[in-house]
C-alpha cells in the first residue's frame, strides 16, 4: 500500500468526460437566460426591437470575429503540443489571450458607452423607457457580463496552462489540461455565437 | 473471520491529526466531512423546528413573535433543505460507499471531491451567517418567491448567494460520481451487474448536473434584481413573478428525487441483505430510476396549479404527476416481494427500511391528493402540503439515511451499536414522527395555512398534539445518535460481514483500509447471490 494519497494522474479519456460534463452545465445556466429571454421578447416583442437597435452590430460583429479566431489559435496549440513544440504552443495561446484582450476592451468601450447615455440598469433615464426595453438592457448586462465572467476564467485558464508548458508539466505525453482549457475556451465562443444574434442582429 | 482486535492500518487511523483530515482526498474521510458536517445541521435545523412547534402549542403568541417565526421556518428549510437533505445520502454515503461497492480504489476525481467538500462548507456557513448577520433574518422562506423576495428588507442576498454556492457543489459531486460510475467499475463489473444504491446514485447524479444550473441562474438573477434593480420578475419594472416560480420549480422538483432517490436505493440494498434472498426485479428497479429521474423533470408545474396557468398546462403537469408515481410504486412492490419467502431478520437497519415504506407510501399518495387538480385547491398551501412533504422527506429521505447509518455503521467504525437500544429509539422515533405529522394532515385539510405562527383555536387539539410529537420525536433522535456516538468507541468490534451482506463492502474488512482493496477484484456474477463464502 502506497503512503502518499491517491496518485494525481488523472487518465485523459477521464478527465475530458468530467470536462465534458461541466460544460453542458455551463451551457444550462446559460439555458436559464435564454429562457427567460424568450418569454420576455415574446411579451415585449415591440419594445425588444428599438431597444436593440441601440446596440452597435458592428462592434458585436467585429468580437465574434475576434473569438472566433481566438477559437481557432487555442485549438492550434493543441496540434502544436501533440507534434511537441512547446514554444509554438505558447506563443498559440499568447495570441488567444491578446485575442481575448481584444474581446474585452471592446466590451469596455460598449458598456462605457452605454453608461454615459445612462443606459444601466436603475438609471434615471432607464426609468423613463418602456417595461420592454428596461428589460432588454437588463438582460444585456446579465448575459455579457456574465459571458465576460467566463472570458476573463478562461483566460486565467489558459494562462496556468501557458505557465505549466513553460515548466514541462504540460507534454506531447500529459495535455489534459490544456486540452480541457481549449474546451473551455471553445465553450466562451460557442456562448458568444448565440449572444451575438439574440442581442445584436435581431432587430 | 476478520475481527480485528489491534487492527492493522484502516483509513481511520492510517494517518492522524485534524489536518489529515482536512486534507484527505481519500472518498471514505470526505464522506465522514459530509456525515458530520450534515448531522450538526441537521440538529441545528430540527431544533429550530422543535421551537416553530412550541411555538405554535397554543394560539397566539407564545415564545415568538410573527417576524421570528418567519425568519425561523425560512432558515430552518434553507439549512434542511439545500445543506441537509440535498447533499445528504448521495454526499455521506454516495462518497463512502460508491467506489468500493463498484470496486473502485477512489472515486474518479479526488481533490475535486475534496473541493467541493469545501465549496459545501462555504455555503452551510453563509447559509448561517445570513440568520445570525446584522439585520433581518431572511424570511421568504425556502423557495424564495418573488416580489417578496426581491423587495423586503432582511439578508435575502446572503441567503440567495448560500444556495448558489451549495448549488455548485451539489453539480461537482454528481459529475465526479457520473464519471466514476462510467471509468472506474472494477473488471467484469458490467453495468448490470452493478448494485442498485450505485445505480441510484447514477439517477440522481444526473439530475444533479441537468437541473442545478437553472437553480444557479435563477438566484443569480434574484441577486441582480435586489443589488443592481434589473428586474427580470418585479412586476413593477415589468417583469413577470409566475416565471421566477417556474425557473425555481424547474430545479427544485427535481431536487425531491435527488433527495430521494438515493434513500429509495439504501433501502434497496438493506432487503436483500436481511432476507437473504436476491432483490426482487434488479432490472425494474433499475429502469424505475431511471424512469423516475426522466419523468420527475417535468412535473415542476404541479407546485404552481393556482399561480396561474393555461388549463391544459395544469392538465399536463397533472397528468405527469400521476406517472411518476408509477416507478416510485414499482419499487414499493419489489421491496416486498423482496422479503416475501425470505427469511427476514428484524434488525434496525429493517425496521428503518420498513418504516421508510410505510411512510414513503403515506406521504406517495397524500402527494397524488395534492397532484390533482380538483383537491390541490382545497389543500393548496396548506399544512397538507407541509405534512405531505415531511413524510416524504424526513420519512423517505431522513429514515432512508437513519437506515443507511444503523446498516454500514460497522463497516464505517469497525464497531456495533447497541442492537436493543437503537430498537428503542427507533420506536420513539417513528412514533413521535407519526404524532407530529399526522395531524397536519387533518388540521391542513380542515384550513389551517401553512407559514403561520398563529392560529384559530379550533386547531388547538391538532397542533398541541402536533407539538407533543414534536418532542418525542428530538427524544427519538437523541436516543439514536447518542447510541451511535457512545458506541463509537466502546461498542463490541465488529466483524467484515455482520450482516452477511454479499455486495462489495461486505469483503473487505472492517473498517476498510486506505485504498479499499488489496487487488482489484474481479466480477463474475450479478450482486445479490446469497451463496456466498464470505456469508458463511
Amino acid at each position: 500500500m502506497s503512503t502518499t494519497e491517491h496518485s494525481d494522474f488523472i487518465d485523459s479519456d477521464t478527465g475530458k468526460m468530467g470536462m465534458w460534463l461541466f460544460l453542458f452545465t455551463e451551457l444550462f445556466l446559460f439555458g436559464g437566460l435564454f429562457l427567460v429571454y424568450a418569454v420576455m421578447r415574446s411579451k415585449y416583442s415591440a419594445d425588444f426591437h428599438h431597444a436593440a437597435l441601440e446596440l452597435n452590430a458592428f462592434i458585436g460583429a467585429t468580437n465574434t470575429v475576434v473569438l472566433l479566431v481566438s477559437s481557432m489559435t487555442v485549438a492550434m496549440s493543441l496540434t502544436a503540443i501533440q507534434k511537441n513544440k512547446p514554444g509554438l504552443a505558447m506563443g498559440l495561446i499568447f495570441i488567444t489571450l491578446l485575442l481575448a484582450g481584444v474581446f474585452m476592451l471592446n466590451k469596455y468601450f460598449e458598456w462605457g458607452h452605454k453608461f454615459s447615455l445612462h443606459l444601466y440598469p436603475g438609471s434615471d433615464v432607464m426609468k423613463t423607457l418602456p417595461h420592454g426595453e428596461i428589460m432588454f438592457f437588463g438582460l444585456y448586462f446579465m448575459m455579457t457580463g456574465l459571458h465576460a465572467l467566463h472570458v476573463i476564467i478562461g483566460g486565467i485558464l489558459l494562462t496556468i496552462v501557458m505557465m505549466r508548458i513553460k515548466s514541462g508539466k504540460i507534454s506531447r505525453e500529459h495535455y489534459l489540461l490544456q486540452e480541457n482549457g481549449a474546451l473551455y475556451w471553445h465553450l466562451v465562443d460557442l456562448i458568444w455565437i448565440f449572444l451575438f444574434p439574440l442581442l445584436y442582429l435581431i432587430t | 473471520m476478520n475481527s480485528l482486535p489491534n487492527a492493522p492500518l484502516n483509513y481511520l487511523n492510517h494517518k492522524t491529526g485534524l489536518w489529515s483530515w482536512l486534507t484527505s482526498t481519500d472518498h471514505k474521510r470526505i464522506g465522514l466531512l459530509y456525515f458530520y458536517s450534515i448531522i450538526i445541521f441537521f440538529c441545528t435545523a430540527a431544533i429550530l423546528g422543535l421551537l416553530m412547534k412550541i411555538e405554535k402549542i397554543a394560539p397566539g403568541e407564545t415564545i415568538m413573535n410573527a417576524q421570528t417565526y418567519n425568519g425561523m421556518f425560512s432558515i430552518h428549510g434553507i439549512i434542511m433543505i439545500f445543506i441537509v437533505v440535498i447533499p445528504g445520502l448521495a454526499a455521506v454515503f454516495g462518497n463512502f460507499f460508491l467506489p468500493i461497492m463498484i470496486g473502485a480504489k477512489d472515486v474518479a476525481f479526488p481533490q475535486l471531491n475534496l473541493f467541493s467538500w469545501y465549496i459545501y462548507i462555504t455555503g452551510a456557513c453563509l447559509g448561517l451567517y445570513s440568520q445570525f448577520a446584522y439585520g433581518h433574518s431572511p424570511d421568504a422562506g425556502w423557495t424564495f418567491y418573488v416580489p417578496y423576495s426581491a423587495e423586503v428588507n432582511s439578508n435575502i442576498v446572503i441567503a440567495l448567494t448560500a444556495a448558489f454556492v451549495l448549488g455548485f457543489a451539489s453539480i461537482l459531486t454528481g459529475l465526479n460520481f457520473i464519471v466514476t460510475i462510467h471509468r472506474m467499475r472494477a473488471p467484469g463489473m458490467t453495468w448490470f451487474r452493478m448494485p442498485l444504491f450505485p445505480w441510484s446514485l447514477y439517477a440522481t447524479a444526473w439530475i444533479q448536473i441537468l437541473a442545478t444550473p437553472i437553480i444557479g441562474i435563477t438566484l443569480l438573477m434574484v441577486i441582480a434584481e435586489r443589488t443592481l434593480q434589473i428586474g427580470f420578475f418585479d412586476p413593477v419594472l415589468g417583469g413577470d413573478p409566475v416565471l421566477y416560480q417556474h425557473l425555481f420549480w424547474i430545479y427544485s422538483h427535481p431536487a425531491v428525487y435527488v433527495m430521494i432517490l438515493p434513500a429509495m436505493g439504501v433501502v434497496t440494498e438493506i432487503f436483500p441483505t436481511f432476507s437473504q434472498k436476491p432483490v426482487f426485479g434488479y432490472m425494474p428497479i433499475v429502469f424505475s430510476s431511471l424512469a423516475i429521474a426522466l419523468v420527475g423533470y417535468f412535473v415542476w408545474g404541479h407546485h404552481m396549479f393556482t399561480s396561474g396557468m393555461s388549463y391544459e398546462a395544469r392538465w399536463f403537469f397533472s397528468f405527469l404527476t400521476f406517472l411518476v408515481a408509477i416507478p416510485s410504486a414499482i419499487k414499493v412492490f419489489n421491496w416486498l416481494s423482496t422479503m416475501y419467502g425470505g427469511s427476514v431478520d428484524l434488525k434496525p437497519p429493517l425496521l428503518y427500511a420498513i418504516s421508510f415504506i410505510f411512510l414513503f407510501t403515506i406521504g406517495g399518495f397524500t402527494g397524488l391528493t395534492l397532484g390533482s387538480l380538483a383537491t390541490n385547491i382545497q389543500v393548496h398551501n396548506t399544512d397538507f402540503v407541509v405534512a405531505h412533504f415531511h413524510y416524504i422527506i424526513f420519512g423517505g429521505m431522513g429514515f432512508g439515511f437513519f437506515a443507511g447509518i444503523h446498516y454500514w455503521y460497522p463497516k464505517m467504525y469497525g464497531r456495533m451499536y447497541n442492537i436493543r437500544w437503537a430498537n428503542i429509539a427507533w420506536g420513539i422515533l417513528f412514533f413521535g414522527f407519526n404524532s407530529l405529522y399526522f395531524p397536519m394532515f387533518i388540521i391542513g385539510l380542515q384550513g389551517m395555512p401553512r407559514r403561520y405562527f398563529d392560529y384559530d383555536p379550533k386547531f388547538q387539539t391538532g397542533q398541541l398534539i402536533s407539538t407533543i410529537g414534536a418532542f418525542i420525536l428530538i427524544a427519538g433522535l437523541i436516543g439514536m445518535i447518542s447510541n451511535l456516538i457512545y458506541h463509537r468507541r466502546r461498542g463490541a468490534i465488529a466483524p467484515a460481514n455482520p450482516w452477511h451482506g454479499v455486495t462489495l463492502e461486505w469483503q473487505i474488512p472492517s473498517p476498510p483500509p486506505h485504498e479499499n482493496f488489496d487487488e482489484v477484484p474481479v466480477i463474475t456474477r450479478e450482486p445479490y447471490v446469497f451463496d456466498n463464502p464470505y456469508t458463511k
